[in-house]
């Protein structure tokens, strides 16, 4: 393989932001990326551009320019129709090699999280995985450090020239926030957990200039190690946590009578329109399958109204949902660290409370 | 025939977590554990082993010189060889780094057409789900990671790949890296029997000088200086400011919580 040269970062232009799809339907994921990108090409100056692998996807590109794509390359070959490893790492990494973008985005979902490592290694360069938050800017980087920790912003040094990419994850099961940088090679790579960037208002002028360009792909069946047998959508009723309005979340404080508990959840959420979530602990029990789980391992939601109903708050779980508008807590230990988040909170026994609640939501 | 099993010993972050006064984890003061993802790589190796008596499973971990304990362990549920591979040169490494000395630590062992690597997907100590696949791209071998589901037919191995909204089924040829999730499989418990045999099996430590000669050990590739990724800054999450606590009967709190959602327009 000739050696990909990617240590002076002025060869590097544009933010790219990988728009997966899988049989013909994009992912949203791409979108919302495509909306945090737009921030970063702006700070920085440069165009962003979406990248769409598959076969006969096209007509899907002009969509990311409603989402802020000032541009779309689409590599099509009919190897590309399923995931696989092997024929999108080569696509994608070849294309990288060819255009040299200074920043690549990837939707944190479980094609992303296969694809993106493989070709970090193989580029000679960092990725990291499922972030939080993203900066170029460094003035944007401080007011984000001034409202989301501690640290005494204006005493620390800052050199205020720096455009790389700064990348804040939870680490440590959620226990610490760390910003991670990836100096000294290029592309800078980001892997980015579903709903975590919000989605930019769809802009029609903007999708109509949107250029989309078809690009040669060299890909033969020699280069796929792995074959696809078949592809399973299960049919089990989805829980759309991510899009929820709100979200009724219940916790351990269930235990002592989880049937009734999951009822009453079920019954709040149904009188306020939203759906029930679960924490870890209740997964983990098997009392609620793992599409429910909300947290740092489960889904991350920012709905309008998010009730938590017996759930401590481990920072694994507030990872995962402190960013919705409205937090509302009930659970029977009133130091429980869910307060600490909660814009509302009754200390009292949930199989009291919530039949109150549903009560009063009737009249 | 092998199975390579790559193995981390984390910090219980489950557990009592510990912060430093500088905002880094103190991991001397919190117990460790197998990752769980890893242990269910296990179980898929011995499970595999069950049904072909003459594969020989090895386990592999980096880390400092206590992770002996884990790897004993895991000898006494059943693995037959452990490899730890340890040395203040790997030490700092961020997932790129890992993955090159790891794969170093497996072509050292030697990599076998009819070997199979399996990992956990990933430790719960970064999250990151890197080194799997990275690992299977310095050996240039397929991967298949979040198994669900896995058998051997042939010279083809044969895996249930989890998705959000289903699975998909992949054929892959040998030699090739699998990593593992909790639907695969229960590890099984160590044994009596299997504790007393752990101290006599092979223990093997590869340090920098055992693995320097290996063409993926370049001192720019790993440790700290070989690590594309640096922590920029770190910090504990935010705390929201304190919200209201809403007092009295059943009845009187949610009264008062509804009329706050009402009166900001919330509902």
């Amino acid at each position: 393989m000739v050696k990909f040269e990617n240590t002076n970062p002025a060869d590097f232009h544009g933010v790219w932001v990988f728009c997966e799809q899988r049989g013909g339907e994009v992912n949203p994921t791409a979108y919302e990326l495509l909306s945090e990108g737009r921030k970063l090409a702006d700070d920085l100056g440069v165009e962003l551009c979406g990248l769409l692998l598959g076969d006969n996807v096209k007509d899907l590109a002009p969509a990311f320019g409603g989402y802020g794509a000032d541009r779309v390359l689409v590599c099509e070959d009919p190897l590309l129709k399923e995931y696989t490893t092997d024929a999108y790492a080569k696509v994608l990494c070849d294309m990288v090699m060819e255009h040299k973008p200074e920043v690549v985005l990837i939707g944190a979902t479980n094609i992303g999280r296969d694809l993106g490592p493989r070709c970090a290694a193989r580029l000679h360069t960092g990725l990291t995985a499922d972030c939080t938050h993203l900066d170029v800017d460094v003035a944007k980087y401080k007011e984000f450090l001034k409202s989301t920790s501690t640290m005494d912003v204006e005493k620390m040094q800052w050199d205020m020239s720096d455009k790389g990419l700064k990348m804040t994850r939870p680490a440590f099961g959620g226990h610490l926030m760390a910003t991670i940088i990836c100096p000294r090679f290029r592309p800078q790579m980001s892997t980015v957990r579903p709903g975590v960037m919000q989605c930019a208002p769809f802009d029609q002028a903007k999708a109509d200039a949107c250029k989309v360009e078809l690009c040669p792909v060299t890909l033969s069946e020699s280069d796929l190690k792995t074959k696809v047998l078949e592809v399973v959508k299960e049919a089990k009723s989805a829980v759309d946590l991510i899009g929820a309005e709100v979200v009724v979340c219940v916790g351990f404080g269930i235990s002592k009578d989880v049937k009734t508990g999951i009822e009453l959840a079920q019954q709040l959420a149904d009188a306020l329109g939203g759906v029930v979530g679960a924490s870890r602990a209740v997964v983990d029990a098997g009392w609620l399958d793992a599409s429910h789980q909300v947290g740092q391992t489960g889904k991350t939601v920012r709905p309008k109204i998010y009730i938590a109903l017996g759930i401590s708050g481990a920072i694994q779980h507030k990872s995962g949902m402190q960013d919705s508008e409205c937090i509302i807590a009930v659970n029977q230990n009133g130091d429980a660290p869910i307060f600490e988040i909660a814009n509302y909170g009754i200390v009292g026994d949930l199989f009291k409370i919530v039949p109150e609640m549903i009560e009063q939501l009737k009249k | 025939m092998k199975f390579i099993v790559c193995v981390k010993q984390v910090p219980d972050t489950s557990g009592v977590v510990a912060v430093k006064a500088d905002g880094t984890m103190d991991r001397s003061r919190m117990a460790t554990i197998t990752n769980p993802d890893d242990l269910n790589a296990v179980e898929a190796a011995l499970a595999l082993k069950d049904q072909n008596p003459e594969a020989k499973v090895i386990v592999v971990s980096m880390g400092p010189a206590p992770a002996e304990g884990m790897l004993r362990e895991l000898l006494a549920m059943g693995c037959d060889e452990a490899v730890l591979v340890s040395g203040r040169e790997f030490g700092g490494s961020d997932t790129f780094a890992t993955s090159q000395i790891i794969a170093a630590a497996i072509a050292h062992i030697g990599l076998d057409e009819d070997d199979i690597i399996f990992c956990g997907r990933q430790a719960i100590d970064g999250d990151t789900a890197q080194v799997g696949p990275q690992i299977a791209e310095k050996l240039d071998l397929p991967q298949v990671t979040y198994a669900i589901d896995l058998k051997l037919e042939g010279d083809k191995l044969i895996v249930r790949r989890q998705l959000e909204d289903g699975y998909m089924t992949i054929e892959t040829s040998l030699p090739c890296l699998v990593t593992c999730i909790k639907e695969l499989n229960v590890p099984r418990y160590m044994t009596v029997k299997g504790i007393l045999e752990s101290f006599s099996k092979p223990y093997q430590v590869f340090d920098y000088n055992e693995l320097k000669d290996e063409p993926l050990i370049e001192l720019d590739t790993i440790g700290l200086k070989g690590s594309p990724t640096n922590v920029y800054k770190s910090f504990s999450p935010p705390l929201k400011g304190a919200g209201v606590i809403l007092d009295g009967s059943p009845a009187e709190s949610v009264e008062k919580l509804f009329a706050a959602l009402t009166e900001k327009h919330i509902i």
